[in-house]
């Protein structure tokens, strides 16, 4: 009797949560229809998507460039700890250009990004919701997608990129540094081990990155955001959803990518 | 014209509306009367495809709302007017930019010049002064956000308008003007209204059909005239409190 009721209990769950997930699937797949027929409504988005834009970039630069930079000397001074001995001191080099380019700079931005507009989108969103203003802009005929969601996810997948670019910037600069001090490497060094490694396509599959990455964490917040329910707490419940998903997003998409990618 | 055929709406367990038949003629101004809780503001949000029925159809000028493409459907709501009960303004943005959003037409919204004297006529309408236009929905009072929902619901110039309590929380001088406002656009310009309202009296002056609603159906429906003389107790009870005092003298 006992066993009977624990997995019918596990079968009901199971049930909910695949009715749950099918619902968010078919829910996001509505909003990305959505946005895709909101486009050709430019002259509602753009406006409001250059405000966004500059929010998001300006407003993400110090703590961008902190975690890059950061980022940025910590692996060049695991580089200096692991590469001892035989090793030619040019390959920590590549080592840390590369981790940066190809890992750090996309994900650290992208997971601080998930945290600073992710949370700040879903609870803009979520507010507008319960206090019936996202209604009140429909009933007036206007469109909800081209006026709130179109412009913050066009912004953040802008402006990913280009703070991606900032942040690897910053953290080859910080290994650099980093490096000349405690490895005693000299700039010869570092700029031959830099691009003996490097390749363009890396810094392509960096920006491709950025850019799914800037779709995730400004899709998933919006949608969290726009179904947000019941108040005060709906908007904190919402909020929370919209990171841990983006971040959880993100992860997936690192991995996904770097298989399809990079063919290793 | 505004029909709605037998809707009914539930939340989960909770039926809210039960198979509702309700019409509004053309240039006419309904007041729909009931205690709170029962089902009003679903009822209103129905007609402008807020939300959607479970069962039964609504129809606005002959269009099926829940069969309406986008456009279409925008298009329509931009000459619905929505008054909310808790004003809903936009709270990142100026009452004037709250006001000039609702002025629908894309072509009047571009031109800097009539959206800044239609905001004020607006305001005016709503007695408000000019200067409300420059401050942010946080910094007013509730009646005035009250009234500035009025003012951007109107702004467009709407056929239609449907009102959630507007004049509840305002001092009985602001209910007067508000009420004096929908009888001059249902005078004037010819707008179809719905005015869901707890002011009976307010009901009586302005509409010229009242609708009560109750457990999820309309219970009655007809002129004041008729309403009054109805034996319906539901009725009767309703009507009773607050209409003995002005009958008295
Ligand atoms: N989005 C929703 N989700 C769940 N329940 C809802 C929702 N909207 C309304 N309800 C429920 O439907 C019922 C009717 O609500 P409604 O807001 O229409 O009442 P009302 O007649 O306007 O009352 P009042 O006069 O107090 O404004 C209430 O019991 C409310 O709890
Ligand atoms: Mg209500």
């Amino acid at each position: 009797m006992e066993s009977h009721s624990v997995t019918l209990d596990v079968r009901r769950l199971v049930g909910r949560f695949s009715l749950r997930s099918t619902s968010h699937v078919g829910r996001v797949s509505y909003l990305l229809l959505e946005m895709a027929r909101a486009v050709p409504e430019w002259r509602i988005w753009m406006p409001r998507m250059f405000e966004q834009a500059s929010n998001v970039g300006y407003g993400s630069l110090f703590i961008v460039g902190l975690t890059a930079g950061f980022a940025g000397a910590v692996t060049s001074l695991q580089a200096g700890y692991q590469f001892t001995g035989s090793i030619p001191v040019y390959f920590a080099a590549g080592v840390i250009v590369e981790s940066i380019i190809l890992e750090l700079g996309p994900v650290l931005t992208a997971l601080v990004l998930a945290g600073r507009i992710g949370a700040r989108y879903a609870a803009e969103l979520g507010t507008m919701r319960v206090t019936e203003q996202i209604d009140a802009l429909e009933s007036l005929g206007r469109s909800s997608v081209s006026h709130l969601v179109l412009p913050r996810v066009i912004a953040g997948t802008l402006m990913l990129p280009v703070l991606v670019v900032f942040a690897d910037l910053v953290g080859i600069g910080a290994g650099w540094v980093a490096a000349k001090g405690s490895l005693e490497m000299t700039n010869a060094d570092f700029t031959y081990g830099a691009q003996y490694f490097f390749k363009t396509w890396d810094l392509w599959y960096s920006m491709i990155k950025a850019f799914a990455f800037g779709l995730a964490i400004t899709i998933v917040p919006c949608y969290m955001g726009f179904s947000t329910q019941q108040g005060a707490e709906g908007v904190g419940r919402s909020t929370t959803a919209a990171v841990v998903s983006a971040s959880v997003l993100i992860l997936f998409l690192d991995a996904a990518l770097a298989k399809v990618l990079l063919k290793t | 014209m505004i029909e709605l055929k037998h809707i009914s709406k539930r939340f989960g367990d909770l039926v809210v509306l039960d198979g509702v038949d309700f019409e509004v003629r053309q240039g006419e101004t309904v007041a729909l009367l009931g205690p709170s809780g029962v089902g009003k503001s679903v009822l209103l949000k129905h007609i402008n495809g807020l939300i959607h029925p479970d069962a039964g159809e609504v129809w606005v000028d002959r269009m099926k709302v829940g069969a309406l493409k986008r456009k279409e459907l925008s298009r329509l709501r931009s000459r619905i007017g929505y008054v909310f009960q808790n004003g809903a303004l936009f709270d990142s943005l100026t009452v004037f930019d709250n006001i000039q959003l609702g002025i629908t037409d894309e072509a009047a919204s571009e031109d800097e010049v009539y959206c800044r004297d239609r905001v004020r006529q607006c305001l005016d309408h709503v007695n408000l002064p000019p200067e409300t236009a420059h401050k942010y929905p946080a910094e007013l009072s509730g009646g005035m956000r009250k009234r500035v929902g009025i003012a951007r619901a109107i702004a467009g110039q709407p056929t239609y308008l449907l009102w959630d309590e507007p004049t509840s929380g305002l001092d009985p001088v602001n209910a007067d003007i508000i009420d004096s406002l929908v009888e001059k656009l249902d005078d004037e310009l010819g707008v179809t209204s719905v005015v869901v309202t707890h002011d009976v009296r307010g009901a009586f002056r302005v509409a010229d059909r009242i609708a009560l609603l109750r457990d999820g159906r309309i219970r009655a429906m007809g002129t004041p005239a008729e309403l009054r003389a109805s034996t319906d107790p539901a009725v009767q009870q309703f009507l009773e409190r607050d209409l003995t005092i002005p009958v008295a003298h």
